[in-house]
C-alpha cells in the first residue's frame, strides 16, 4: 500500500526541460552501465572474442616477419573494435531491438526526448565498452609484450575523446535511419563489420591505402582517431600516420559537429516518417 | 524413425533456412552481401600481408594464409549456422515449439537449416578463390588440382562442421538467448589454433597441441593439398602425414563427432523439455 501511494506521489511531480533530458540520459545510461556488468558472462566473452582475434593477426604478423611495433598496432586495433562492434549492434540497430521487443512504441509515446534516449544509449554504451577496450589492452600488452611510448598524454584524450563523440554522433545518427528497417537491420549491420575494419585501418596503418581511400576512410570516425593514437603512443606511428595528428584532431572536430547536427536532424525527420508510415510497431520478421 | 520423415525434415528445413537467409532484400542486395563480407575478410590479411612483405605473392605463406582463410569461411558458415537455428526459431521467430510439435526429426531439421549457410558459403568461398587467382596470382591451376581429394576432403570436412554445429546446438537449446556468443567463441578459437591462417609452427609449443587436437588443422591441410599440393608442403606443421593418413584422421574425428552429436543432442534435448526451455524466450 505504502508502494503505491509512493508511485502515486512520484509521478504526480512534474520534470521537464533540461532536468527531464537529463534524467532521461541517465536512466536510458543505467542498464548499459550498470546492468551490463550484471551478466558476467558478456563481460567475458566481449574481452574473450576480440582477443581471440587480435591473437590470430599478431601471429600473422609474425608468421610474415613484421616488425614488433606492428603487433601494437593489433592489440591498440583490436580493442577499437568493440567500440565498432558496439556502435554496430547497440547504437545502430537499437531502435530496431527495441521495436522487436515492443520498447519503441513506449519510447516514443514517454513525455522525454528521442535525442535524450539516444545521448543516453550511448553515453552508457561509451563507458562499458571502454571497460572492455581497456581489458584488451591491458590483457594484449601483456601477452605480447607491446611496449608504449606516449608522446603527449594531453593530446592522446583530446584524440580519444573528439573520435569517441564522432564515433558514438555516427551511432546516434545511423540509429535513426535503422527506425525504418526490420528485418534487414540484422544483415546491415553484420555487412557493417569486416569492411570497416578493413577501410578503417584496424590491423594495419590507413597509410597503406592509396591517399583518396584514405581520405573517404576518414569519415568512419574511428579511422583518423585509430590513426593518430597511434602516431601518439608508438615510435614508429609518426612515420606510418597518415595525416598529422593536428590535422586528424581538426577533422576529427568536424566530424563531431557534423554528426551530432546529423543525428539530431535525422531523428527528427525519421521519427515523423516512421510514424507516419506506421513503422514504430511493425513487426516484419 | 522412418526414412521420409528425416527426408522431409532436412529438405523442408533447406527451403525453409534458403528463405530466411535470402528474402529479406532484393537478389542483387543479397548477392552483395554474400560477397563484400569474404572479401573484406580475406582483404585485411592481403593488406597486412601486402605491407610486411612489400607484395611479394610469390612466397608460399601467401596461398597457404589466403586459401585457409577462404575456406574457413565454411566453418562460421556451417557449424555456427546450425546452431544459430536454434536461437533464430526459438527467440527471433518463436517457432521453435512448433516445430517440436510437428512430424520432422529435430536434428535433421537443424542440420538442414545450415544447408542454406553451406550454399551461401560456398559462393562465398568461391568469390575469394576466383580472386585469389585473378588478382593476387594465388598459384591455382586446375589441370593440377587433385579433385577426387579435393571433394572428398569438402565432403567429409563439411560433415564434421555440421556434426560439430549439431553439438552446438544442443548445447544451446539449454542456454539463454545470449548463447550466441559460443558460436562465435568455438569459430574464433578454430581460427586461432587450427592454423587457417598461419603455419602452427608460429604458436608458442604449449599452444600447438591444442591446434593438433583440432580436426579443422587436418581438413584444412588437405584442402590446400589438394588445390596446391606442391606448396602446401613446404610447411613442416603437418610434412609427416600422407594425404591418406590426413584423411583417415579427418574421416575418423567426424564420425567420432557424429556419435558425440547424437548423444549431446539426446541429452540436451531431453533436459531442455524437462526444464520447459523449449519454448523459453529470455529478450536478452
Amino acid at each position: 500500500m505504502k508502494a503505491n501511494v509512493s508511485l502515486a506521489f512520484s509521478a504526480s511531480k512534474k520534470v521537464t526541460g533540461w532536468r527531464l533530458f537529463l534524467k532521461t540520459i541517465a536512466a536510458r545510461a543505467y542498464p548499459r552501465v550498470i546492468g551490463m556488468q550484471r551478466e558476467k558472462s558478456w563481460m567475458f566473452f566481449d574481452v574473450f572474442l576480440p582477443m581471440l582475434a587480435v591473437s590470430a593477426y599478431v601471429f600473422v604478423y609474425r608468421a610474415i616477419g613484421a616488425p614488433e611495433e606492428y603487433v601494437g598496432f593489433v592489440v591498440v586495433g583490436g580493442a577499437m573494435t568493440a567500440f565498432w562492434l558496439n556502435i554496430l549492434w547497440s547504437m545502430s540497430s537499437q531502435l530496431y531491438w527495441e521495436k522487436e521487443q515492443g520498447n519503441l512504441a513506449l519510447y516514443i509515446m514517454a513525455p522525454n526526448s528521442m535525442m535524450a534516449v539516444l545521448l543516453g544509449m550511448a553515453l552508457g554504451g561509451l563507458v562499458a565498452t571502454a571497460l572492455r577496450a581497456f581489458a584488451i589492452i591491458i590483457l594484449g600488452s601483456l601477452l605480447f609484450q607491446v611496449q608504449y611510448s606516449i608522446t603527449s598524454f594531453t593530446q592522446l584524450i583530446v584524440v580519444f575523446m573528439l573520435a569517441m563523440t564522432a564515433l558514438y554522433g555516427m551511432g546516434m545518427m545511423s540509429a535513426s535511419l535503422f527506425l525504418l528497417l526490420s528485418r534487414e537491420a540484422w544483415h546491415l549491420a553484420n555487412l557493417a563489420q569486416e569492411p570497416v575494419y578493413l577501410v578503417s585501418g584496424f590491423y594495419f596503418p590507413i597509410k597503406s591505402f592509396n591517399f583518396w581511400i584514405a581520405a573517404a576512410s576518414s569519415l568512419i570516425p574511428l579511422t583518423l582517431g585509430l590513426d593518430a593514437m597511434r602516431q601518439l603512443i608508438f615510435p614508429s606511428g609518426v612515420l606510418l600516420g597518415f595525416l598529422s595528428v593536428k590535422v586528424e584532431i581538426t577533422v576529427l572536430i568536424i566530424l563531431c559537429m557534423f554528426f551530432l547536427a546529423g543525428a539530431k536532424f535525422l531523428l527528427d525527420h525519421m521519427e515523423k516518417l516512421a510514424i507516419r508510415e506506421g513503422r514504430i510497431t511493425e513487426n516484419r520478421r | 524413425m522412418n526414412r521420409s520423415e528425416t527426408y522431409r525434415s532436412f529438405t523442408m528445413a533447406t527451403w525453409l533456412g534458403w528463405q530466411v537467409e535470402s528474402n529479406w532484400t532484393d537478389p542483387f542486395l543479397f548477392s552483395i552481401y554474400v560477397i563484400i563480407k569474404p572479401l573484406a575478410s580475406a582483404a585485411i590479411l592481403v593488406v597486412m600481408y601486402s605491407i610486411i612483405t612489400k607484395g611479394n605473392y610469390d612466397s608460399p605463406l601467401f596461398p597457404y594464409i589466403y586459401l585457409g582463410n577462404a575456406f574457413y569461411i565454411y566453418v562460421g558458415s556451417v557449424m555456427t549456422g546450425v546452431s544459430w537455428a536454434v536461437i533464430e526459431d526459438r527467440e527471433h521467430y518463436k517457432t521453435l515449439k512448433y516445430m517440436y510439435i510437428a512430424p520432422i526429426s529435430i536434428p535433421f531439421y537443424l542440420l538442414g537449416r545450415g544447408v542454406s549457410r553451406f550454399l551461401v558459403g560456398t559462393v562465398a568461398v568461391i568469390v575469394t578463390l576466383t580472386a585469389g587467382k585473378l588478382f593476387l596470382h594465388v598459384p591455382l591451376d586446375i589441370t593440377q588440382v587433385n579433385w577426387g581429394l579435393f571433394f572428398v576432403s569438402l565432403f567429409v570436412g563439411v560433415t564434421l562442421l555440421a556434426m560439430m554445429g549439431l553439438i552446438l546446438a544442443s548445447i544451446t537449446l539449454m542456454l539463454v538467448h545470449h548463447d550466441f556468443f559460443i558460436g562465435e567463441a568455438v569459430a574464433s578459437a578454430l581460427y586461432l589454433f587450427s592454423g587457417a591462417i598461419f603455419p602452427l609452427e608460429v604458436l608458442p609449443a604449449w599452444l600447438r597441441p591444442i591446434g593438433f587436437a583440432m580436426p579443422i588443422t587436418y581438413w584444412l591441410e588437405l584442402m590446400r593439398r589438394s588445390l596446391i599440393g606442391n606448396v602446401a608442403e613446404v610447411f613442416p606443421t603437418l610434412a609427416k602425414f600422407s594425404n591418406g593418413d590426413l584423411l583417415g584422421i579427418l574421416t575418423g574425428l567426424t564420425i567420432l563427432f557424429a556419435i558425440v552429436s547424437i548423444f549431446t543432442f539426446r541429452w540436451c534435448d531431453h533436459r531442455a523439455r524437462e526444464r520447459g526451455l523449449i519454448d523459453r524466450v529470455t529478450n536478452y
